[in-house]
């Protein structure tokens, strides 16, 4: 199953909750807002990292770039994809979850 | 209130983009500047993000405003508080920001930042001296 | 609304401020002053391009205190005051201008 998140992880639970419901060996793929949650030398690094020891994780790079967040600054182990990237973890997904 | 110049704070707590606040609260900053008050920003929780350099939207087809922050100098909004403890727990450092700058006039037009990293006490202090605060 | 030039259609707004900025140029400019009987001098032309340039810049028209003063310390302080401003453009700098120069009516004015 891939998890779509959109939501800041400081505004909202979404984050939280889609970490909590990914299976293992999920994809989950943040977009728009829930990039920040990407960022390397947060609060959440370490739940991220926990989080990417399971699951497989990615955050869509125009989003990245709209926001001026740099992809070396980025936590270890979080995979940068493009809209067509978008697109294959659809296509290999029976299932989109999306956490708004 | 006629000649008398009020405290105006504008809090900013939204990352741009996903939502319509930070542009629209910029934009209020901006028409608000006309009635010549003293006019500060305060940036805070998400609205940090706002304030991070080398955005780039040409991507997503959303319009980057982030180079509207460089022309409140203009504007005479010249105060721009960024709380530290936002900016650590989000993963950002001071020099993450854009180099926001505004000339004194009264200073032979000296290039001044207009950015001031302060702390949540700093800031709560900041608060307690407006006249009209303004959230976004 | 829209208007044509040499064969190519321009998008307006209710106010004929065009719709698409990426539309502009010189000869739409020179079309749009014609309809409010202006004609676009070299002072005039100073000013549109001074907008331009400050719209690439900082993604907004300014408002009209900031322009006068802007254009001061890039045209000399005897271009940059209100009246000078309002000789070229009498529907109001800011407003006038900006619709030459292919921009939105500049942020706080009605």
């Amino acid at each position: 199953m891939l998890h779509t998140v959109n939501k800041s992880p400081y505004e909202k639970n979404s984050v939280d909750t889609c970490l909590r419901m990914a299976k293992p060996g999920s994809d989950v793929l943040l977009i728009e807002d829930a990039v920040y949650a990407a960022i390397a030398g947060s609060k959440l690094e370490d739940e991220m990292r926990k989080a990417g020891a399971q699951l497989k994780l990615y955050a869509l790079g125009p989003d990245l770039k709209t926001r001026g967040i740099a992809e070396d600054s980025l936590i270890d182990g979080i995979q940068v994809v493009g809209y067509d990237g978008f697109v294959e973890l659809a296509a290999k997904n029976e299932c989109v979850q999306s956490w708004l | 209130m006629a000649n008398q110049t009020k405290k105006f704070l504008y809090i900013n707590r939204r990352a741009p983009y996903g939502t319509v606040y930070a542009l629209e609260g910029l934009e209020t900053v901006l028409i608000g500047a006309a009635f010549e008050q003293d006019v500060s920003m305060a940036f805070m929780d998400d609205g940090v993000f706002q304030l991070k350099d080398h955005q780039d939207s040409g991507e997503t087809g959303m319009k980057n405003f982030s180079p509207t922050y460089r022309a409140l100098g203009d504007y005479e909004v010249t105060k721009l508080y960024v709380e530290r403890e936002s900016l650590e727990a989000r993963g950002l450092r001071p020099e993450d920001l854009m180099a926001l700058t505004y000339e004194d006039e009264d200073d032979d037009y000296k290039e001044k930042p207009s950015i001031h990293i302060v702390s949540s006490a700093e800031l709560a202090d900041i608060l307690e001296i407006q006249d009209v605060i303004f959230n976004f | 609304m829209s208007f044509e030039v040499n064969g190519k259609t321009y998008e307006t707004d209710e106010e004929g401020y065009l719709a698409d900025l990426s539309q502009w140029n010189p000869e739409a400019a020179e079309y749009m002053a014609k309809e409010d009987d202006c004609d676009l001098s070299e002072y005039h032309w100073e000013v549109i391009n001074f907008l331009r340039e400050y719209y690439e810049e900082y993604q907004i028209a300014p408002a009209v205190r900031v322009l006068t003063k802007a254009i001061g310390k890039k045209l000399g302080k005897d271009k940059g005051n209100s009246k000078y401003l309002y000789e070229l453009f009498p529907y109001g700098p800011a407003k006038q201008a900006c619709k030459y120069a292919g921009l939105p009516k500049p942020t706080g004015c009605v």
